[in-house]
């Protein structure tokens, strides 16, 4: 039999196999036309500005464009000695340029940022440039105050040639690049970032673990529990839950407060004394326990679910082959519940490690994460790309701790309670 | 839960072990939300129980905090609730729009690079808040739309859809499809099949994701704090203000209604999911 007797065809005359192909392709762009409306939405107004972010944390075209000349000029220089005049001279270009746009303060901060102590030279320079004379530029810059004669600065100008940069990653995990263009730490005092980083780590790390040993007992008895029993008490999950995060940290503020209900009770039952009352907001403590407290729900309810498919003949056929309650529940029991402690602890991490308002407003000095460092860097500091660098250091961990959340328990299996 | 009668005494005292941590587990995620029921009615400018409240007083509860809110001529919260309503309602009808449409088309077997742009859809949802603030106050600053009330709503809709999806992919996955195709073979056209057929069978599923979207439009602030003006002011960034600077009694008023409005939220929902649960046969 030859291959064309075996071709099937349509009614039209066209084979099946085209046809079918052709019916497919439609369903396929019809589906995807469904899916497109959302999905260009959130690529233009979330996904490209995240990658907009990542520009901005490695964008410093701005100093390579306020100083143009002085940077070509120094493509010759070796750094080993004082820059020769060609290069004061177009610094000295440059800046007048600038001082004319009236950009020189923009310098001055940016200069600032890679090393301290621009700020006030370049505004003795601004006055004193006034005056200078035509020719031997040198000298007169360096005449204005003897830090423009230190060559540390002029290689820290050098250092905000390139138009891209990594140095708000490197400020992030405290350090830098030096003079040599080595990538060094910060001195010991001044690690602000590595502290909070570790800090983040720990707290995320340990209400994870507080939520996981609270949420086990209640999940459980919530899925053994009958029916009317378990939707009462499941009300004491999903009420929080519903609950506004904010009304949840005020109501936190009120019981931790130095007069406070859980002070008050503290004194009434004779555990500390009226006049030494602790401190249990405005620090660690009041981070973690509120923190666990909200969170808590993220956790019982995929524990919940998985423990609501377990059959309890299971843990009956354990006991009847001999195992005590205790062998029987380590043995039988736990195992099977793996998946939903996978789920819950690292939802609650992911939540966890990114959060901003609760630690904002209980957690004082010492109990705030990395999020509060960057909301203070986009509001207060307005130094944008390091608040930009920073956050992508955060989407990344997020997204690998997601990476290992979609591995073990498939990204459609998130429950909404 | 009733033990039986051969119980051994050591595993009895791990129960009542078991039943006692429950209960505290239960009470520390209850509790702190019953807190603010009965301060809100304080007399006093405390934020303590004063010894009139303990002593059951009656002259020491009012509703002069409830009145002030209302009333209350320095207090914004009228203009806060009034946008937060606004916002969240149009967060919320963009929401299940985009949301709802995008879930038909992600639960066809036809469709290509599911897991990826399921992913894609999805993603406000994971990366944490403070970033997504950061990126989409880039887009608005760009965008002209920084301070805006369209802006606020574009932005809760990008956070709102997540939920939506989800809700509404997980009432397809039990869809029967075969009832379309009856409706196709009988004549319908498409719109009029979703309409008539699809659409009330995945409603609960559309609601909650609905609610949902609600929720988190009207509780949201950290993306709200990056966008917003002095006239787009709304609950949550009140709130956020007013415990910031000094916690007034005014705020637990504002607190116990919040209370009363998720929990019929709540109710609302946990119908809706046993409705949904009904009509897609799964019986428990």
């Amino acid at each position: 039999m030859s291959s064309e007797t075996k071709q099937i065809l349509t009614t039209d005359g066209i084979p099946l196999e085209a046809s079918l192909k052709k019916a497919e392709r439609k369903n396929k762009i019809k589906a995807f036309l469904l899916v497109a409306p959302l999905l260009l939405f959130l690529l233009i107004t979330y996904i490209f500005p995240i990658g907009d972010m990542l520009m901005r944390s490695v964008d410093d075209k701005m100093v390579t464009e306020m100083l143009p000349k002085t940077f070509k000029s120094m493509e010759k220089w070796n750094g080993n000695e004082m820059p020769p005049e060609e290069v004061f001279k177009s610094f000295y270009l440059d800046f007048q340029k600038l001082v004319e746009e009236k950009r020189d303060g923009k310098l001055s901060t940016q200069l600032n940022y890679t090393k301290n102590g621009f700020k006030s030279i370049l505004k003795k320079l601004r006055r004193k440039a006034k005056n200078f004379e035509e020719g031997n530029y040198k000298e007169q810059i360096m005449a204005v105050h003897k830090r423009w004669a230190d060559i540390e600065y002029w290689l820290a100008i050098k250092r905000r040639a390139p138009a891209y940069t990594s140095s708000k990653y490197l400020k992030g995990i405290d350090m830098y690049k030096n003079e040599e263009g080595k990538i060094v730490n910060v001195e010991e005092d001044r690690r602000i970032h590595r502290i909070l980083w570790l800090r983040t780590l720990e707290i995320a790390f340990f209400v994870t673990l507080l939520c996981f040993l609270m949420a086990y007992p209640i999940a459980h008895l919530l899925a053994t529990l009958p029916m009317k029993y378990s939707n009462l008490l499941m009300i004491c999950v999903l009420l929080p839950f519903w609950t506004s995060l904010l009304v949840r940290t005020a109501s936190w503020m009120i019981l931790l407060q130095q007069q406070g209900v859980v002070n008050d009770f503290f004194v009434m039952i004779g555990l500390v004394a009226d006049d030494n009352r602790p401190e249990m907001m405005y620090n660690k403590t009041g981070t973690y326990v509120a923190m666990t407290q909200i969170l808590l729900p993220f956790m019982v309810l995929p524990l919940y679910s998985v423990m609501k498919t377990i059959s309890p003949s299971l843990m009956r056929a354990g006991k009847s082959l001999g195992g005590t309650p205790f062998v029987t529940f380590w043995k039988v029991y736990f195992p099977l519940t793996i998946p939903g402690i996978g789920a819950g602890c690292l939802l609650v991490f992911i939540l966890a490690i990114g959060y901003y308002i609760t630690p904002a407003l209980v957690g004082g000095a010492s109990g705030t994460l990395i999020s509060n460092q960057i909301a203070f860097h986009m509001k207060s500091t307005l130094d944008w790309s390091f608040a930009s660098a920073m956050g992508l250091m955060l989407l990344a961990g997020v997204l690998a701790i997601y990476w290992i959340y979609n591995k073990l328990v498939g990204i459609d299996n998130i429950k909404l309670g | 839960m009733a033990l039986p009668k051969y119980t051994e005494p050591h595993y009895r005292i791990w129960h009542y072990v078991y039943i006692f941590i429950c209960t505290c587990v239960f009470f520390f995620l209850i509790a702190p939300l019953f807190v603010i029921f009965p301060l809100s009615f304080n007399a006093e400018e405390f934020l303590s129980f004063s010894e009139g409240m303990k002593s059951l007083d009656p002259d020491a509860f009012s509703l002069r905090w409830y009145k002030d809110m209302i009333y209350g001529t320095k207090n914004p919260w009228g203009l806060a609730a009034k946008n937060s309503f606004i916002i969240a309602i149009f967060a919320t009808l963009g929401s299940v729009l985009l949301g709802t449409v995008a879930a038909l088309g992600l639960s066809s077997r036809h469709m290509p690079y599911k897991g990826l742009i399921m992913a894609t859809l999805i993603s406000p949802m994971i990366v944490p808040l403070i970033i997504s603030g950061v990126a989409i106050f880039f887009f608005m600053a760009k965008a002209g739309l920084a301070a805006t009330h369209t802006g606020i709503v574009l932005a809760h809709i990008i956070l709102g859809t997540p939920f939506v999806v989800i809700t509404v992919t997980a009432t397809l996955s039990g869809f029967d499809h075969s009832v379309t195709r009856a409706a196709s073979s009988l004549g319908s056209d498409p719109v009029n099949t979703f309409m008539k057929i699809t659409l009330p069978l995945i409603l609960p599923g559309v609601i909650s994701g609905g609610l949902f979207a609600f929720v988190t439009s009207f509780d949201e602030v950290v993306v709200v704090l990056f966008l917003a003006g002095l006239e787009n002011t709304t609950i949550p960034i009140q709130m956020w203000t007013g415990l910031r600077e000094q916690l007034s009694p005014t705020i637990l008023a504002v607190a116990t209604c919040l209370i009363i409005l998720s929990t019929l939220i709540l109710v609302t929902a946990e119908l809706l999911r046993r409705r949904s649960e009904r009509l897609r046969g799964i019986n428990r």
